[in-house]
């Protein structure tokens, strides 16, 4: 089944590409034909997994790496060190192009060592980066907006002023938003305190911190489901508008 | 066979029904609507509304920086963002600088200008600018800050920096008075808000896939971000303030329809579990 399926696979690819080439087919409604096909092949792993299904998974893994090695010569390696090299003159690229030589010798064993010092230099700059990042774009910014009034007088006067229902939600919600975000922080950092004991007040606050985090997790599986069925959706227009036409 | 048995007999079918009968009232929840054209009319969030009326109060003439940092991957949730963004810079005569910290993001970027610029009559080079993709991170960020010419020396195209007039003048990011970012991850608008939002005082909105939105709530809290879009949802409240209904307000009639068979199954799941358990005690 599975070589049958891959030489029919493969003549039928190797016709379209003849088509495309001798401009007997059309290169886009070939691609939307490809595309279309390995869409509906990936849909048949709901079914139960399948050769067609194999297929196309594997299609997708060689398609994306030999892609992937086109696009990082061309949009890394040429113009960012071959060009300023070799026409530039810039001399100073050595240092990293020989820091990217050295990550190769990871295929040798008696000479992997070497490929630490490029993994040096790469962690060390992206920690940098990282450390001034967290710092000041969420450590320090977030616990300054931690420090909020628990009553927000302009919330208040914003739930008088709306003019339909939904304004008013959004209103209100404004209003309890700063003490549920003090009683949120204060309570799920109580929960992720480990130094005593958690019985008693210290106790009744670790279990709201609790609510609190499984609310955040509801809220995050949402957004995942929500994302998840975009793609669907995405995929099913696809079909549907650029491949069968039923949509516009 | 008694009643009670009979009923017995049905919960235990349906608490163990062939999962390729879920996806079989997935895939229907999500064809009919989008095959009947059906279309919903959405709460737009204030996050939605902040982005919005950022750009809104922008001059004629201002420049924004349109960080496209995704890849085909995200686009039923970000592309249709991407377009309402563009759709909205290009009406308010804003020009557009875009770049990528993604490698497939400006074939997507160029894409949607090829698709909407001559409906604007906006012209490559004198009201929008495609600098192409630059590997980096972070550090392309910081760089993009100080010293825009230095980090892009040429377009997406190959053209120099120096001979598209719409860059004359325009050195570094405070030359900007707004960066969008379509963010699909990392480095996305959470590096952004990192390393650009405080350090160099430009103001930063965007959007993001649906899974990463609760992680970015929080900037809009702290006054980081002016605004924020979280996937389809996001995209459709831009598209219907905008009043140009696209692919993100025609896909949410499928999306809400799917959402309802989804909590529908799990409040039976969840009925059905409670009910197997109260026999086994």
């Amino acid at each position: 089944m599975k070589p049958l399926t891959l030489i029919v696979s493969g003549i039928v690819l190797a016709a379209g590409i003849v088509g495309v080439a001798t401009g007997g087919v059309d290169s886009q409604v070939f691609g939307t034909w490809v595309a279309a096909l390995l869409t509906l092949a990936i849909f048949s792993f709901l079914y139960k997994d399948n050769p067609v299904y194999k297929m196309a998974e594997h299609i997708f893994i060689g398609v994306s790496a030999g892609y992937v090695v086109a696009l990082e010569y061309w949009n890394v390696f040429i113009p960012n060190l071959w060009n300023p090299l070799v026409s530039g003159g810039n001399y100073i690229l050595l240092v990293p192009f020989a820091l990217g030589l050295l990550l190769f010798t990871r295929f040798s064993p008696r000479a992997s060592w070497l490929s630490r010092w490029a993994i040096a230099a790469m962690v060390g700059s992206y920690a940098g980066f990282a450390v001034i990042g967290a710092l000041q774009g969420d450590l320090i910014a977030q616990v300054r907006a931690s420090m909020i009034p628990i009553y927000s007088g302009e919330a208040v006067a914003s739930m008088s002023l709306a003019e339909n229902t939904n304004e008013y939600i959004f209103a209100f919600l404004g209003v309890v938003q700063n003490p549920l975000t003090i009683i949120g922080l204060l309570t799920t950092l109580i929960y992720f305190f480990f130094s005593r004991e958690h019985r008693g007040s210290l106790g009744v606050a670790s279990r709201v911190g609790i609510w609190f985090l499984m609310i955040s997790f509801g809220a995050s599986f949402g957004y995942t489901v929500m994302s998840r069925v975009s793609l669907l959706i995405g995929r099913l227009h696809f079909l549907l508008s650029d491949w069968l036409g039923v949509i516009q | 066979m008694s009643e009670a048995g009979d009923r017995n007999g049905i919960i235990q079918k349906l608490s163990q029904v062939d999962r390729r009968l879920i996806y079989l009232v997935v895939l229907v929840c999500a064809v009919v609507p989008l095959v009947i054209g059906a279309r919903v009319t959405l709460s737009v969030s204030p996050p939605v509304r902040g982005l919005f009326d950022a750009v809104e109060e922008l001059p004629p003439g201002s420049y924004v920086y349109l960080a496209a940092d995704y890849d085909p991957g995200s686009l039923p949730e970000l592309y249709p963002m991407n377009i309402a963004f563009v759709e909205h810079l290009f009406s308010k005569d804003i020009k557009i600088i875009a770049a990528s910290l993604w490698a497939p993001g400006p074939p997507l970027s160029q894409r949607v200008f090829d698709d909407i610029a001559p409906r604007y009559g906006k012209v490559y080079g004198r009201d929008y600018v495609n600098l192409g993709f630059k590997e980096g991170r972070e550090a392309v960020m910081v760089s993009v800050a100080e010293d825009l010419r230095r980090t892009f020396p040429e377009d997406y195209l190959g053209t120099p920096y120096g001979e598209i007039p719409m860059l004359e003048g325009i050195d570094n990011l405070t030359d900007v008075s707004l960066i969008v970012n379509v963010s699909a991850g990392y480095p996305g608008i959470k590096e952004w808000v990192q390393q650009i939002a405080t350090r160099f005082d430009v103001p930063i909105g965007g959007g993001v896939t649906a899974v990463s939105g609760p992680e970015m709530y929080p900037y809009i809290q702290s006054g980081q971000l002016v605004g924020l879009l979280a996937g389809m949802k996001g995209a459709g409240e831009y598209e219907q303030l905008l009043g140009k209904p696209g692919l993100g307000l025609a896909g949410m009639a499928a999306q809400s329809s799917v959402h309802v068979a989804v909590i529908v199954f799990i409040v039976l799941a969840n009925v059905f579990y409670f009910i197997e358990r109260r026999k086994k005690l």
